[in-house]
């Protein structure tokens, strides 16, 4: 993956594909930390433990005729690699929580690339789904929930 | 950082209620941009934004256009399925912007398969 933002894409593919109706993204700038903090949180079917054993193993994957599943490893190494950690947490029936750390100023953070080619493709290829996307850091606050009438703010 | 503009999230809202619509009708035809991990990582985000451009920009109001996981020939991602009502559907592969507008104008639209482009035809459905 070339950048930040088709890995959310990605993963937020796998949300829709556990029957999410809502999938919220938050990254969070933390300057003083030096720390960028991606989370994907949906309210899909989740995984029990040792599905969730098993979500880090490149071979591993729920889908027939598949012997790869690289999802997951691809961001986990993303995130290794610039100094940061991935955690995923789920609960069956309840939902999936991803959080990837990256250290922003380590030379091998992948830049975030186009977000909103990201939340156009995954809004317009999904309006049965539920999207939520907060961002914050420096430069404030910018929160876009489908589930609003009004516009966006900033 | 790069920072979201309002007017874009305006856009893409504007865009997601249009295809709400278009979900509700029965579209003459489904286009369905693969996206699994290597989907991606092969370029359907660049694929799925020009198809939705030229969808936008054309309005076209009865073409429903989604996505769905990997197709299962990960060396020619990008892929897309086309199903057009009453027939059988049709697997393109190695697709870009470009090949995906030509797809929309003469497969979807005109009815008649670009086979330069084409996987094979009357492959497994999609959901």
């Amino acid at each position: 993956m070339e950048d930040l933002s088709l890995h959310i894409l990605d993963i937020a593919e796998n949300a829709i594909r556990a029957q999410a109706s809502l999938i919220e993204v938050e990254i969070e700038e933390r300057l003083s930390e030096d720390l960028l903090v991606m989370i994907i949180s949906d309210n899909g079917n989740g995984m029990g433990q040792e599905m969730l054993e098993q979500v880090h193993d490149p071979f591993f994957t729920t889908k027939e005729g598949k012997r790869t599943g690289l999802g997951l490893p691809l961001l986990a190494a993303a995130a290794h690699q610039a100094g940061g950690d991935l955690e995923v947490s789920s609960t069956p029936g309840q939902g999936t929580r991803v959080r990837a750390t990256f250290s922003l100023s380590n030379i091998d953070i992948k830049p975030l690339g186009d977000l909103n080619a990201t939340l156009q493709a995954l809004i317009a290829g999904h309006p049965e789904v539920d999207f939520r996307f907060r961002s914050s850091g420096p430069d404030g606050e910018t929160v876009f929930d489908t589930r609003e009438n009004t516009h966006g703010e900033a | 950082m790069a920072k979201l503009k309002i007017e874009d999230l305006k856009a893409i809202r504007e865009q997601a209620s249009r295809a709400r619509t278009l979900r509700e009708g029965t579209g003459r035809a489904r286009i369905t941009v693969h996206m699994g991990t290597c989907g991606i990582a092969a370029g359907a985000r660049k694929v799925m934004t020009a198809l939705l451009e030229e969808v936008e920009s054309r309005d076209i109001a009865d073409v429903i256009v989604t996505t769905s996981g990997c197709a299962g020939l990960c060396s020619r991602e990008p892929m897309a399925t086309v199903e057009l009502l009453d027939q059988p559907p049709v697997k393109y592969a190695d697709l870009d912007g470009g090949k995906i507008k030509e797809i929309l104008d003469t497969h979807v639209l005109g009815g008649e398969i670009v086979e330069a482009y084409a996987l094979g035809v009357g492959s497994e459905r999609t959901p």
